[in-house]
């Protein structure tokens, strides 16, 4: 040895450090959250029934506006926190918002609409939960952003926040529209 | 007390001789076997790293449904596998495909064998081509000796 | 006031292993006999103030103290008592504070066990392992306190987790945890012969029974909770390649290498470095475990309910013990000299190969363990990699394991002729080969992997029988040689087990009705009844399911299926008979509307003979630890010393 520090004994302390750098990268992600492979790709098409309505609804009728596709059900929790914030946006602007009431029985989606308030323009039923899956569904609620092409641009999973809201729902729906 | 309860269930067996034999549950085992291969290898996304294939959430069930009926519908495995990465992204998969991501998972631990295997030649080319040990000195000989007579 | 009193002591030991490991590495530093002195007393106070507060957790689970945020979260006042004791294990603060107590238990017991050993040297490992228990206090006082009150005091707790109401979760833990923390020890050795320049043969047989230890209770940890996995999730797996099953095995792959290096360490003086670079490693991959299943970047099912908080606690910690110890073995290996040459064949050269295998093994399970949280953080997408993944890379990694086996048990050190080791093993190589490729003929369905794995396993086998053999003449067998085979001999019978469940488990998935019957395997099922019966704290509906073998009924068994009153998730309770060449496998599904159930039977060929494996393993690692060698050199050594 000519050297007391030998570049080979060095190599398990450098394996480690990078061990350790992204494992602390690692540590601000959350692993349940899973990226949508359909962002930047077509609205999947779909014709459904209405909530109480004999029309039906399809996202084509909607090509040339921006939109928001809110998958919601009346047996799921975390809707009823973002309800008020989803009423809140439908006074406020006029963007259409568009509710799927997925895999829900159309009485108790229609009670809760009548009870809480219907902030939506108009509700898609999805009652087996077909359109979910060619949409991702994996957990309810979640927000897709479509643009005027019919292209999804964004998903919101899990509940919107105000913070998601105003930071990055609001601005992103400014910038479709131009 | 034990063998009366054998008699009683061999009289009630005898008894019922009209039950029938089980049916399997999926109407098409076929289908079913082909199911279970190709969901047992997808992940069940609202679980806690569970398969499709073991998994009893709701999702899970609808999955197993589409694919079901996909194969009914005459796909094949690759197919049905890239429906559901298009949906839900190569998360669904455990078996990741090999990409410019997965080629340091794909080939790594093929390429830390072959660093080992180096690692090992050169070791052993060293040591065999050192010179053997010195003899062993009066107090190295005395340990062995009582060593041996332990 | 108990719940204050066990946060008071954690206090008091957090203050002591400050203490001890400043004075334990100070005095053995300065050669201060008193200082030195202290360390013993120090490292068993510890575990007692541990103990301590411990037990007042304890005491708050069994007098349902639901004023303390933990045990109302994690008891019920219905819960059977056996399950509240074990309920203190069962969430994150409690485990951690099993994990420290069990830590306090190993450095007390070095304190107490190695009367022999020269003071300097136990004064050092002492210090060391207490650092790493100040590290551990300070993560449970600061991010994962135990005591924490709730005010106002909860009127019923939440219970815990109905999986976890089994008696796995009494002895799964305890036994997991010892086998992680004991790396702990040949951990302390190494850093304590790092700090002191004094690295020989008398340090691999000082840290050789602790590592046999600690690798003991790893391996039956993990067989245990590979077992509590297959009655009780339902779906007959043993081995899922979850996270946190990684984070287990990847430590038992290391100290598996460890075990047999400080062999060679110990008999020839070599592989110095290399034997102190696998101890600080199987140490931190447990480390790394600890990481992996508390700070929540990977999901997995047996996960706790994670904190990013935690997680940024525990990584700094990492990187300061593991960080600290590799800059010390990058700074001080070099300086040690490395004796003992050998020639090509050798049973050097075969231990080396095992190393190699066995390190690269752990390092792909690491690598895919750890590969998904890779891929997100350079924000390249979220992937998944799961059992097809680790089956592909890890049997192609341990079949030239098993195959090598033999040739290294039955060479000679230094050197050997490997005409002489052809010439011995020729037969062998031929029987084994004959009995693989019978074997899945007589099971009447021949499979390639299942010729291989019944070859390689009759192939190891063999070499075990004709050495036992060999040896028969020798007035007195010493222990570690049977250790020896008897280990090897449990790995030839858990490569069987795994073979033939892998190539030969039949699977049925049926709907039943009572009085309905099932033949599988020549064994006649037949439903007798359902009925609800009534548990302590859940209600059950349980199946009487009765089997046949040719006509003769042989038994009965008694699948559940368990609603807990404080759970919405119900519980599957499969019902298993055992036997040493199959288990028959029941468990309940839905009902199906008309009276009748969806059941799932299996038949598991030789599955027992993994978790009997994994035994015998265990076996022959006591076997190893308790050669009388350990106690009687080391009785020299202190005289010499």
């Amino acid at each position: 040895m000519k050297k007391s520090i030998n570049f080979w004994y060095v190599i398990p302390l450098l394996v480690f450090i990078g061990l350790v750098a992204f494992m602390g990268l690692g540590l601000r992600h959350d692993p349940h959250e899973v990226p949508s492979p359909l962002i930047n790709k077509s609205a999947p098409d779909f014709t459904l029934p209405q909530l109480g309505k004999s029309e039906t609804f399809s996202p084509h009728d909607l090509l040339g506006q921006v939109w928001l596709l809110n998958v919601w059900a009346s047996w799921c929790v975390s809707c009823r926190d973002e309800h008020p914030i989803l009423l809140k946006f439908a006074r406020d602007y006029s963007v259409p918002l568009i509710g799927l009431d997925y895999k829900d029985r159309p009485q108790d989606g229609e009670g809760w609409v009548t009870n809480y308030g219907n902030p939506y323009t108009k509700i898609a039923v999805d009652l087996d939960g077909r359109v979910g899956i060619n949409y991702g569904v994996y957990g309810v609620p979640e927000t897709y952003v479509i643009d005027k092409k019919g292209v999804i641009r964004y998903k919101q999973i899990g509940p919107i926040t105000e913070d998601a809201l105003k930071n990055t729902l609001l601005p992103l729906i400014k910038e479709l529209q131009q | 007390m034990k063998t009366l309860g054998t008699l009683l269930i061999a009289l009630f067996m005898s008894v019922s001789v009209l039950a029938k034999e089980a049916t399997p549950v999926a109407r098409d085992p076929v289908t079913e076997a082909r199911l279970i291969d190709l969901s047992k290898d997808m992940r069940c996304l609202v679980c806690q790293n569970e398969s499709l294939a073991a998994s009893d959430a709701d999702l899970a069930k609808d999955l197993r449904d589409q694919i079901r009926q996909l194969i009914n519908q005459g796909k094949t495995d690759k197919e049905i596998t890239d429906y559901m990465v298009q949906r839900y992204g190569n998360f669904i998969r455990y078996k990741p495909p090999v990409d410019a991501t997965t080629y340091a998972l794909w080939f790594g631990p093929f390429l830390l064998l072959l660093v080992g295997i180096g690692v090992l030649i050169s070791v052993v080319r060293k040591r065999n081509s050192q010179s053997e040990e010195a003899p062993l000195s009066a107090q190295q000989q005395q340990h062995a000796t009582e060593l041996l007579r332990e | 006031m108990i719940p204050e009193l066990g946060h008071f002591s954690l206090i008091v030991a957090l203050c002591l292993s400050l203490f001890l490991s400043f004075f334990s590495l100070a005095g053995a530093q300065r050669g201060s006999a008193l200082w030195i002195a202290l360390s013993r007393p120090m490292a068993i106070l510890l575990f007692l103030t541990v103990g301590l507060s411990f037990v007042c957790l304890a005491y708050a689970f069994i007098t349902n103290d639901f004023s303390v945020l933990y045990v109302s979260q994690h008891s019920n006042s219905q819960l059977p008592v056996q399950y509240k004791l074990s309920a203190v294990w069962g969430g994150h603060e409690g485990s951690l504070l099993l994990w420290v107590l069990l830590l306090t238990l190993w450095t007390a017991a070095v304190a107490v066990f190695s009367q022999r050993l020269p003071d300097p040297v136990v004064s050092r490992v002492l210090g060391v392992l207490a650092l790493v228990v100040l590290g551990f206090l300070l993560f449970i006082l600061l991010t994962s306190n135990p005591f924490d009150r709730l005010i106002p005091a909860a009127t019923e707790g939440r219970d815990l987790n109905p999986l976890l109401q089994d008696p796995g979760l009494v002895y799964h833990p305890p036994m997991l945890y010892m086998g992680y923390v004991g790396f702990s020890v040949a951990f302390a050795f190494a850093i304590a012969a790092l700090i002191s320049g004094k690295l020989d043969a008398a340090w691999a047989r000082w840290s050789r029974p602790w590592t046999l230890a600690a690798w003991i209770f790893l391996t039956l940890g993990i067989c245990f909770g590979s077992h509590w996995a297959y009655y009780e999730l339902g779906w007959g797996g043993w081995w899922f390649w979850d996270p946190v099953e990684n984070a287990s095995f990847m430590p038992w792959l290391m100290g598996t290498a460890l075990i047999h290096s400080l062999v060679v360490t110990e008999k020839r003086g070599a592989f110095k470095r290399w034997t102190v670079l696998l101890a600080i490693s199987a140490f931190s991959l447990s480390l790394l475990g600890t990481f992996i299943v508390r700070s929540g970047v990977l999901t997995s099912v047996h996960a706790f309910a994670s904190d990013p908080k935690r997680g940024i606690f525990v990584l700094i910690f990492l990187a300061f013990v593991i960080g600290g110890s590799l800059t010390l073995f990058a700074w001080r290996a070099p300086k040690v000299g490395d004796g003992g040459t050998f020639k090509l064949v050798s049973r050097e050269t075969f231990l080396l190969v095992n190393n190699v295998l066995l390190v690269v093994a752990a390092a792909s399970v690491l690598l895919g363990t750890i590969y998904p949280m890779v891929v997100d953080a350079m924000n390249m997408g979220k992937i998944s990699v799961g059992p097809p993944y680790f089956d592909l890379v890890f049997v192609p990694l341990m079949l030239p394991l098993l195959l090598v086996l033999p040739l290294g048990t039955a060479s000679n050190w230094k050197r050997d002729k490997i005409w002489q080791l052809i010439k011995d093993l020729r037969w062998d190589f031929v029987i084994a080969l004959v009995v693989g490729g019978v074997t899945p003929v007589l099971m009447g369905q021949f499979h390639l992997m299942s010729a291989v794995g019944i070859a390689v396993a009759a192939w190891i086998i063999l070499a075990v029988i004709k050495q036992l053999w060999a040896w028969r003449k020798m007035s007195q067998i010493p222990s570690w040689f049977w250790g020896m085979q008897l280990a090897h001999f449990g790995l030839a019978l858990f490569v069987i087990g795994v073979t033939m469940v892998k190539s030969y488990e039949l699977e049925r998935d049926v709907k039943m009705g009572p009085g309905d019957t099932l033949t599988v395997d020549g064994t006649t099922f037949r439903l007798v009844g359902i009925e609800q019966v009534p548990g302590p704290n859940y209600s059950a509906v349980r199946g009487t399911v009765t089997y046949a073998n040719n006509g003769q009924l042989d038994g009965q068994l008694f699948p559940e299926k368990r609603s807990y009153f404080s759970s919405a998730m119900p519980t599957t309770e499969a019902a298993i008979h055992s036997s040493l060449s199959r288990d028959i496998y029941v468990s309940l599904g839905q009902p199906l509307g008309d009276g009748s159930w969806s059941m799932r039977v299996y038949v598991k060929p030789f599955v027992n003979w993994i978790w009997g494996g994994c035994i015998f393993m265990a076996l022959g690692g006591i076997l190893a630890a308790s050669d009388k060698r350990y106690r009687i050199q080391a009785k020299r050594e202190k005289k010499i010393a």
